[in-house]
């Protein structure tokens, strides 16, 4: 029985990532290394005016008095900050604007990853901004979005095409003195996503960003900002991938979403970096502040993240509960195997009256891997009647991974009600059989019991990425159990 | 269609099962009989692949094929089928999908294409009819929260949506009532074809009164003591199991 589940543990270990490829293309590369210099360098190079320098300046200089924090249960290897490319962007023959203008290598990156960027050949009701390492490469469909008064396009145009909007909101739900990672983001930021949907307006296709890291020893360090006016609504889809290395990556994102007055945004991500090899060797360090503020009465907020790659995962998507009636959302899978870590969660702040909130998070650990669920519910003096639900699942695959809850919940007044359940479950050799005896092979057994685990969560996908994240669940988890 | 010679199996190093002979022919209906920790439930599992077991010594062929061997999942897909006497729950996978995939399975075994969701339901609705268990089932997740006797029924359910070619039933009789009985032992009976075979594991002669076996074996202390025709198990009734305990034994 031992033997059968290594012989199967070694199987795992053999399943390709499918993303790992490297496009070998020529790229404008700045010296390693993080000063003020470099950050003045990275600011010309993108043609700022002045308040994003100044932005960006501020930020680094008191990034340099933090310290990492040390709270998260993760073994972090020490990064060298200076040993890292804080800007790499493809060389394009053509200057991007028009599909005609895109270099075609860097189309054919895409379409290997399943997203092409030809609108035409495009999923019908979806718009996408591609990123490759620190610039977009091409945003779709923004004609047909303008003509509704949405903006949709990559942060480094925002800057200058709309700098009021940017300016108003820009570190106002994560400021820059935020945390040790975002004060980073903000000094070295490059590119990302910048979305408007205006009053009254509700997007009619799905907006997404694809996130691709392609150069070596580079870190990858956008910004998305997404404000959502009165009465208005949008459905935000991220995706990430990058190639195999045995070294490790940065990534260190900040996204911040703002819900107006009776706005909702739905904000889901696949989270598919590469997560290392069955040593544990190379991988993304995935370090991302994402947080959104429910700033009007009855607003909603619904993050929902499935997340299988990356060696180590620190991420917490959180809701600042600040209107009146105001809902947020957190639905979540975390999947890791092999040497992966991951510790991930939520805040809910409530601040205002009557404010509900859901959270709803699956692990999934396999391999020698440890998942950690961290939560807070702070419920407020003022929110008065506000409502939490938690609701913590593990699932364990093997005996030789850890799956750990950290839940923290402070509320104070006496008219708010907070309820936490939390199981944890393991996947059974008679389950495995069950399933075997009627002709279902193990790995195709773990895809369903998987999915039938996380099956609550995969709902709140997009259809069109239900799929998709289904069949991933099963790859990343494949051959797990003996 | 399946012949077991001389299997001896063992579990943490206790001989569970001391010598196995038994043949059974496309059109028969065995029934094996015996008191508790006569091994039984053993040589239910170690015919459809449980990995507890280690084998020691002898052979069993299936459809020509060494059936040791096989992966449980390939004896399921050549057409194995075991009725569980404790079946599994799987919380979160709805009956309806766990029998589409084990149906596809078998199907991409036998070189067909996967049925479309159409017949699917087609199939589901004239089997469930069999057993007579509400359609309200297959949206649940497999086996969970069922009762006792829903248990059993679904497996039956999945004997017939699978339509094996060997059907091993576990004690599929034990905890249920008269009614529920019946309705597992007439589905196991419409199921009857010439050309498959079935064995009926059971403690009970009861069952015995609704599924008439071509023969009636009496596994004692991991062997198989005495075999007849069904009038074996009339007989093993009336004079209870001390008789066989007291019995040689006729190997």
């Amino acid at each position: 029985m031992e033997n059968d589940q290594d012989n199967i543990i070694r199987e795992v270990t053999q399943t390709d990532y499918k993303y790992g490829f490297f496009t070998d293309i020529d790229t404008d590369n700045i010296p390693y290394g993080l000063n003020e210099d470099i950050i003045r360098l990275i600011s010309g190079k993108k043609n700022e005016p002045d308040w994003m320098l100044e932005f960006r300046l501020k930020s680094y200089r008191h990034w340099l008095g933090m310290e990492m924090p040390q709270w998260a249960h993760l073994k972090i290897p020490e990064i060298n900050y200076q040993d890292i490319i804080y800007y790499s962007a493809p060389k394009q023959r053509i200057k991007p604007g028009k599909f005609e203008d895109v270099d075609p290598q860097l189309l054919e990156t895409f379409n290997k990853l399943g997203i092409p960027l030809d609108e035409q050949k495009l999923l019908t009701g979806m718009a996408v901004d591609a990123v490759i390492d620190s610039v977009s490469v091409k945003t779709t469909f923004k004609k047909n979005l303008a003509e509704l008064g949405i903006i949709f396009c990559s942060m480094g145009e925002a800057i200058q095409e709309h700098p009021d909007l940017v300016k108003k909101y820009l570190g106002s739900v994560v400021p820059y003195r935020d945390n040790y990672f975002a004060t980073l983001n903000s000094a070295v930021f490059t590119d990302g996503s910048f979305c408007y949907i205006p009053k009254g307006v509700r997007c009619p296709m799905e907006l997404s960003t694809y996130f691709r890291i392609n150069a070596a020893n580079t870190g990858q360090f956008e910004r998305t900002l997404l404000i959502a006016d009165d009465e208005s609504y949008v459905s935000y889809l991220e995706g990430c991938t990058a190639p195999m290395r045995d070294e490790h990556q940065l990534h260190a994102a900040v996204v911040e979403l703002v819900a107006l007055n009776d706005a909702s945004i739905k904000y889901s991500t696949v989270q598919n970096w590469y997560p290392g090899d069955k040593e544990g060797k190379g991988g993304i360090f995935n370090f991302v502040t994402k947080r959104g503020m429910c700033k009007g009465k009855n607003s909603r907020i619904s993050w929902t993240q499935i997340e299988t790659g990356s060696a180590i995962t620190w991420k917490y998507p959180s809701c600042v509960l600040r209107g009146d009636n105001s809902t947020g959302e957190f639905y979540s899978v975390a999947v890791t195997n092999h040497h992966q870590q991951a510790d991930t969660g939520t805040k809910m702040i409530h601040l205002g009256k009557n404010s509900k909130s859901t959270i709803i998070s699956k692990g999934i650990s396999a391999g020698k891997s440890n998942n950690s669920y961290r939560g807070l519910v702070r419920v407020t003096q003022n929110a008065v009647n506000s409502r939490n639900y938690s609701q913590c699942d593990s699932l364990l695959l093997g005996d030789k991974c850890g799956a750990h809850t950290f839940p923290y919940i402070e509320v104070a007044n006496k008219t708010s009600i907070v309820e936490h359940e939390a199981t944890t479950s393991k996947i059974s050799e008679d389950q495995m059989f069950y399933c075997n005896q009627r002709g279902i092979s193990t790995e195709d057994a773990i895809g369903l019991i998987v999915n039938g685990y996380a099956k609550e969560v995969l709902n709140k996908l997009p259809v069109e990425f239900a799929v998709e994240a289904q069949k991933l669940l099963q790859i990343s988890l494949e051959g797990s159990v003996g | 269609m399946l012949k077991i010679r001389n299997l001896s199996a063992s579990i943490d190093g206790k001989m569970i099962l001391k010598g196995i002979n038994l043949d059974v022919n496309a059109g028969e209906v065995h029934a094996i009989m015996g008191p508790n920790g006569s091994g039984k439930s053993t040589l239910a599992a170690v015919l459809t692949g449980r990995n507890l077991y280690e084998i020691t010594e002898g052979q069993v062929t299936y459809l020509g094929k060494d059936l040791l061997t096989m992966a449980p999942e390939d004896r399921a897909r050549a057409g194995i089928f075991l009725g569980f006497q404790y079946p599994i729950e799987i919380p979160g996978v709805s009956m309806a999908n766990f029998m589409r995939t084990a149906v596809n399975e078998i199907r991409k075994f036998k070189g067909q294409q996967p049925m479309n969701a159409s017949d699917f339901m087609k199939l589901i609705r004239e089997k469930i009819a069999l057993v007579e268990i509400d359609t309200k089932l297959i949206n649940r997740s497999v086996n969970e929260g069922f009762s006792g006797g829903e248990k059993k029924k679904n497996e039956i359910f999945q004997m017939a949506m699978l339509e094996p070619m060997l059907s091993i039933l576990d004690e599929t009789d034990s905890g249920l009532d008269i009614d529920a009985l019946k309705i597992v032992a007439n589905g196991v009976n419409m199921l009857k074809r010439p050309d498959n075979a079935s064995i009926v594991i059971t403690h009970y002669q009861r069952l015995l009164d609704y599924i008439v076996p071509d023969f009636v074996h009496i596994l004692y202390d991991g062997r198989i003591v005495k075999s007849a025709g069904k009038e074996l198990a009339v007989e093993l009734e009336a004079k209870g199991y001390d008789w066989i305990k007291n019995h040689d034994g006729d190997e």
